[in-house]
């Protein structure tokens, strides 16, 4: 009973059509109900309002009235043909209505009472004529200039808008922000099943579009700000905060396109879909090793978004020719695709907003931002590490490895990103320049690598015509050193270890004889010792004989003594 | 194509040789509607008496017909001719102002 109960009370939506108005509207604006859209001059009341009408009928196929009291239909046409709406076409198929309300105050005079009937009658017939499901009215705010009775006028528009319900059209009416209120006339008060509010706000000179809901009766909506970009295809709305840290994670891993690099990573690279962080100082080849993953990537087959703040893609294209890395093959391709536009072109949301555009038209598989330092320009250090954590979670939500590239001002602490983002990455290079002996060095370190085993070696990093390389930096002797340096210090210790065997080899020569000199006197000793023994053995034998003469010499002396 | 129809009934109705040329728009035979006409009537019979055509127009009968004038509120009184183009909204229970309206009598 409760769900059948709910199902009924359940408020129906008339989808817009504008990408992301209808996700944080949860499917559209009430239908059958009058929904306000008010905002200042030039915020996009009358585009967004627009669009509401022409998308109806090209994807939903209800047919629409747009009554302009500001604008005459040829007027309107124009306006609109530049963001791609046919409304003559629509209009030829009988789709669609235009009708100009024009109202002149100094040719209007007033004398008793009246009503608005006329408007209705006009609205009515083309309702019916066309079967209407959606109306915009706008901005019906412009009556108030032409008729001077504001008391019948108020009455007559709120009988207007119960006129709409009970027609069942889904209507648009467009406001002009007031001093106080949300419109100069206070139409919030007749309107006031839905509010939506866009603003177009100007920090450091730079404007970015935002569209809020203030009000939806009957339906959950999303409450923040969100940021709207105006482009060739319309209005869109990107309800970017609405993410969060749900993204899928992956243990795949890619080449960095430096094969050090990789070893360095235990030989497998980064992981798919983490952000890597490379800061370091100028000129100390930030964009090098981006591009260098960039042409890697390229070379997988997998496509590559590179977006550059500060340099045009042709230069980008000659300075990496010049280290190796050959990427207008790849454009050519259209592997890689660039994207170079000054961060003060917009604003941070409205940069946001493309790179979403962007990345959803592309598919790119890899991003590379070079350098998000310079939307310093355009934000506070809040502001940007808002937009990067929505970035973050956006690109990591679709599985993609992103490369950000940061300039560590001089004098800054090297290990702390300017833009105090640090804590997003997942993985860290700092490049760094050292300065010795008369010239500068580059040294490449990973600060940090999130779930994976990476070498704590500082490497040095040499920008050849052969591309980017990595070399061990000389730590003997206890120092560190590069460059010029390290070749000087590595030819000293080659010297010295030749020098060294040579005397040892020396060395052990002079033994070898001393070693044969005593082999010899050896050997002439125990010579004379044989000579002795036999000596021995011979005086011992002449004994003996002696010996045994003597005994029988006795022998024979005492046989001829004793004869008897 | 339905504004271009009556701009064509417009020219034939002018056609007629009367120096006003009036058109009351009302929607429906309200009594306000029944009031403005009669105002109206008084009014051209006591200041450009014989002169005057007077044509009704029921945009509840007619509807096509409510955008060639610009007509948003009703009762209105358009003065065709003498041109220019005049416009008056409201029951014209408002003598005075109706004159101005009509140039009939300078606006203090």
């Amino acid at each position: 009973m409760a769900n059948q109960k709910s199902k009924i009370k359940a408020l129906e939506k008339c989808p817009t059509g504008i990408g992301g108005l209808d996700e944080i509207t949860n499917g559209g604006l009430p239908k059958g109900r009058p929904t306000l859209i008010c905002g200042s001059a030039g915020c996009g009341k009358t585009l967004l309002a627009m669009e509401f009408i022409v998308r109806g009928i090209t994807e939903y196929n209800e047919p629409g009235i747009f009554m302009a009291f500001e604008e005459n239909a040829d007027e309107l046409a124009v306006n609109v043909a530049s963001l791609g709406m046919n409304v003559k076409e629509l209009v030829r198929q009988k789709k669609m209505a235009v009708d100009y309300v024009h109202i002149e105050r100094s040719e209007v005079e007033e004398t008793g009472e009246y009503d608005l009937e006329g408007l209705f009658v006009r609205l009515g017939s083309m309702i019916d004529g066309i079967g209407a499901k959606r109306v915009v009215l706008d901005s019906v705010e412009a009556l108030f200039a032409g008729l001077p009775n504001e008391a019948i006028l108020r009455a007559e528009l709120r009988r207007l808008f119960r006129w709409l319900k009970t027609k069942g059209v889904t209507a648009i009416i467009t406001g002009e922000k007031g001093e106080m209120t949300l419109t100069r006339h206070g139409l919030e008060e007749y309107v006031s099943d839905c509010v939506i509010f866009l603003d177009n706000r100007v920090i450091n000179q730079v404007a970015t579009r935002r569209l809020r809901i203030i009000k939806y009766r009957g339906s959950q909506h999303g409450t923040n700000e969100y940021p709207t970009l105006i482009d060739e295809t319309g209005l869109s709305v990107l309800p970017i905060s609405a993410l969060g840290l749900i993204y899928p994670v992956s243990n795949a891993r890619i080449s960095t396109g430096i094969p050090r690099l990789d070893t360095m990573f235990g030989g497998k690279g980064y992981f798919r879909g983490t952000s890597v962080f490379i800061s370091g100082t100028a000129g100390s080849g930030k964009s090098s090793v981006a591009a260098a993953f960039a042409d890697s990537a390229c070379s997988r087959e997998e496509k590559c978004l590179y977006l550059s703040f500060e340099e045009s893609p042709e230069q980008i294209l000659r300075n990496m020719n010049s280290i190796g890395i050959n990427l207008s093959k790849w454009t050519k391709k259209d592997l890689l695709r660039f994207r170079s536009v000054r961060p003060t072109l917009y604003g941070l949301e409205t940069h946001l907003v493309s790179i979403h555009k962007l990345v959803d038209d592309f598919k790119p598989r890899v991003v590379v931002v070079d350098p998000i330092t310079n939307l310093n320009a355009i934000g506070e250090t809040d502001e940007i590490k808002a937009m990067m954590t929505r970035l973050i979670d956006f690109l990591k939500n679709n599985q993609i490895t992103t490369i950000f590239t940061s300039l560590t001002g001089g004098g800054a602490a090297s290990e702390q990103s300017e833009v105090g983002i640090s804590s997003l990455m997942d993985t860290w290079l700092l490049l760094r320049n050292i300065e010795t002996d008369g010239e500068r060095n580059r040294l490449l370190y990973i600060l940090k690598s999130r779930g994976m085993a990476h070498s704590n070696q500082v490497r040095e990093f040499i920008l050849s015509d052969n591309g980017i390389q990595l070399r061990n930096v000389y730590v003997g002797s206890g120092m560190v050193l590069t460059g010029s340096a390290r070749l000087v210090q590595e030819a000293k210790d080659r010297s010295m270890e030749l020098s060294d065997s040579q005397s040892s080899q020396r060395k052990q020569l002079e033994l070898r004889q001393q070693q044969l000199a005593i082999d010899a006197q050896i050997a002439s000793l125990k010579a004379q010792t044989e000579a002795i023994n036999t000596e021995m053995k011979l005086i011992a034998d002449n004994n003996r004989r002696k010996e045994a003469m003597i005994i029988q010499q006795k022998k024979e002396m005492s046989r001829l003594r004793n004869p008897d | 194509m339905q504004t271009v129809k009556s701009k064509h009934r417009t020219k034939k109705t002018t056609a007629v040789k009367k120096e006003w040329e009036l058109r009351l728009y009302v929607a429906g035979l309200t009594p306000r509607a029944a009031t403005a006409l009669d105002n109206l009537k008084k009014i051209c019979e006591e200041h450009v008496p014989g002169q005057y055509h007077i044509e009704v127009i029921d945009l509840l009968k007619h509807p096509q017909l409510v955008g060639g004038d610009q007509i948003i509120a009703v009762p209105t009184l358009v003065r065709k001719f003498p041109v220019p183009v005049r416009k008056i909204i409201g029951d014209l229970s408002n003598k005075e102002r109706v004159l101005v309206g009509l140039d009939l009598r300078q606006r203090t």
